[in-house]
């Protein structure tokens, strides 16, 4: 465990909040309208947690773990990806495994509370987000797979490391396959548009908001917060499969992080503007077609390593 | 140069996919005509000092498969009144999860061929891979129009692995637009028979449905 590291955790919880600010506003500015402060998630978390929580007759101890549960695992993933660029405070062998899984983990709480609420609306809610996240596990697993094979490295601190930086100019269609899978698991991971619509109320369309209506107070906070911190994790892994910074002082590594986070966001907002909602039905299509980008990366870096 | 002409083979796969992929029969045609101009480029990319013969080969492509056939596709979508969805017979995510694993099985037969030495070693299982797409695209789907443009492709795969031997046998690669011909027979028949769906049927369940 270095300083930096630790650094770069601690510094991705603070700007976390930044990412869907910083995707809002963008979304507002193309359309021509000035939008939200980007600080505003900071507001809005500050005030929900000034205020108090209200809970249903109905709902058990479930309730009110899940929104604890989905901060503290998207804190625990955080701290198992090389954010600094050399290493993370936490590095094993098949640890991208542990990281997948510590995501479902917190989904996995979140749609037992969703569940816990005794609605009907909030099941449904529940199943679609299930759906979306049955259908973006493989790709995120052949996107892991792909920066496994290139770099020869069975850790995400190795995988993200020197090796695919040393990889990236023999095989660079293979691996920009693999980034632009990774940005359309990032979309529906991260509950974006072409998959589901963060700003949307209308009942039938919500995927990821469903869930959370009964949450309040301290508790709709950390849901907020463990959304936020998540989308930000994702944009982070992208960072580090698209420019490993392995071979840079953790001086610049940080900043530079920061700024492909920007970057990052800044695309999910354009994205957000250019694009439609995909009607439900389409969604497995669209994750499919992000599957098969990375599994077409893979294929193409066994058969470019010579096997 | 080599860098360029694997990055031109990839994108070709990709458009393949996107042909596979897309539920729009305008946006089939598009992906192909796309297909069309990438195989255009790579003439151009694989045989740099090539001369006459290959910006010959180049430029006669590019008009044939990326200008005037998508041209005449679309015409026939307006003449026969074609609808605008593709009507798959095996659904999307299936189709693109079989796209897959033909790409797959491509590279590792053309690891397992016997091929002479070659400076282009994806050009083998790109071609292969297109060849399987376009077949698996011509099969499952059940209108004419598509099925003309999974043939298409079919023909685009052929074209390609006449391009590995471009410089000794390039009458080869020539008799590949009579295969272009074959097309335009195809989207002849469609405008003047008005087919909207496949061209005809062996299934003689058809017949049990019959009644007087």
């Amino acid at each position: 465990m270095t300083w930096s590291a630790v650094a770069a955790v601690v510094m991705l919880f603070v700007i976390a909040p930044l990412v869907p600010g910083i995707a809002a506003k963008t979304k507002a500015r193309l359309a021509g309208r000035r939008g939200a402060p980007v600080l505003q998630l900071y507001w809005d978390l500050s005030r929900l947690w000034r205020k108090g929580a209200v809970y249903s007759r109905t709902t058990t101890w479930v309730f009110r773990v899940a929104p604890v549960a989905l901060v503290a695992t998207a804190g625990a993933a955080t701290c198992l990806v090389p954010l600094d660029g050399a290493r993370a405070i936490l590095s094993f062998s098949g640890d991208f495994v542990a990281f997948a899984y510590l995501l479902a983990l917190g989904r996995f709480l979140l749609v037992l509370a969703a569940l816990d609420t005794g609605s009907s609306f909030e099941g449904m809610g529940a199943s679609r987000e299930v759906t979306v996240a049955a259908f973006a596990e493989p790709a995120l697993f052949l996107a892991f797979v792909a920066v496994v094979v290139a770099s020869g490295e069975t850790s995400l601190s190795g995988a993200l490391g020197a090796a695919l930086a040393g990889a990236w100019p023999t095989a660079a269609p293979a691996l920009a396959m693999v980034a632009v899978s990774l940005f359309l698991v990032l979309l529906a991971e991260g509950s974006r548009v072409p998959v589901d619509d963060p700003a949307t109320h209308l009942e039938l369309t919500m995927i990821h908001e469903v869930m959370v209506l009964d949450h309040s107070g301290q508790d709709l906070a950390l849901v907020l917060y463990g959304s936020a911190l998540k989308l930000s994790l994702f944009a982070a892994l992208l960072v580090g499969v698209v420019a490993p910074r392995a071979a840079l002082p953790p001086l610049v590594a940080l900043p530079a992080l920061v700024a492909g986070i920007v970057v990052a966001a800044v695309a999910i907002g354009i994205v957000e503007s250019v694009t439609a909602r995909l009607r439900l039905g389409r969604v497995p299509q669209f994750l499919t077609a992000a599957s098969a980008l990375a599994a077409l990366g893979v294929i193409l870096l066994l058969a470019g390593s010579g096997t | 140069m080599t860098r360029v002409a694997e990055l031109l083979l990839l994108l070709v796969i990709l458009t393949s996919f996107l042909a596979l992929g897309t539920a729009r029969v305008s946006a089939c045609i598009r992906a192909v005509a796309l297909q069309g101009l990438l195989l255009g480029l790579l003439p151009l990319a694989l045989y740099p000092a090539g001369g006459a013969h290959i910006w010959g080969l180049a430029v006669g492509t590019v008009l044939v498969k990326a200008v005037v056939l998508p041209r005449f596709l679309n015409w026939a979508i307006r003449e026969a009144a074609v609808r605008r969805e593709v009507e798959p017979r095996v659904g999307y995510p299936m189709s693109l999860l079989v796209g897959v694993a033909a790409v797959a099985a491509a590279f590792a037969i053309s690891s397992r061929l016997p091929l002479p030495e070659q400076a282009h070693e994806m050009l083998v299982p790109a071609a292969l891979a297109t060849v399987m797409l376009g077949l698996f695209m011509l099969t499952t789907r059940s209108k004419a129009v598509v099925q003309v443009v999974g043939y298409l492709i079919l023909e685009n795969g052929v074209y390609l692995f006449g391009l590995t031997h471009v410089e000794r046998v390039p009458f080869l690669v020539e008799v590949g637009v009579l295969l272009d011909v074959f097309v335009a027979v195809f989207i002849m028949g469609i405008v003047v028979f008005h087919i909207n769906r496949e061209f005809d049927s062996l299934d003689s369940s058809h017949l049990s449905a019959l009644s007087d």
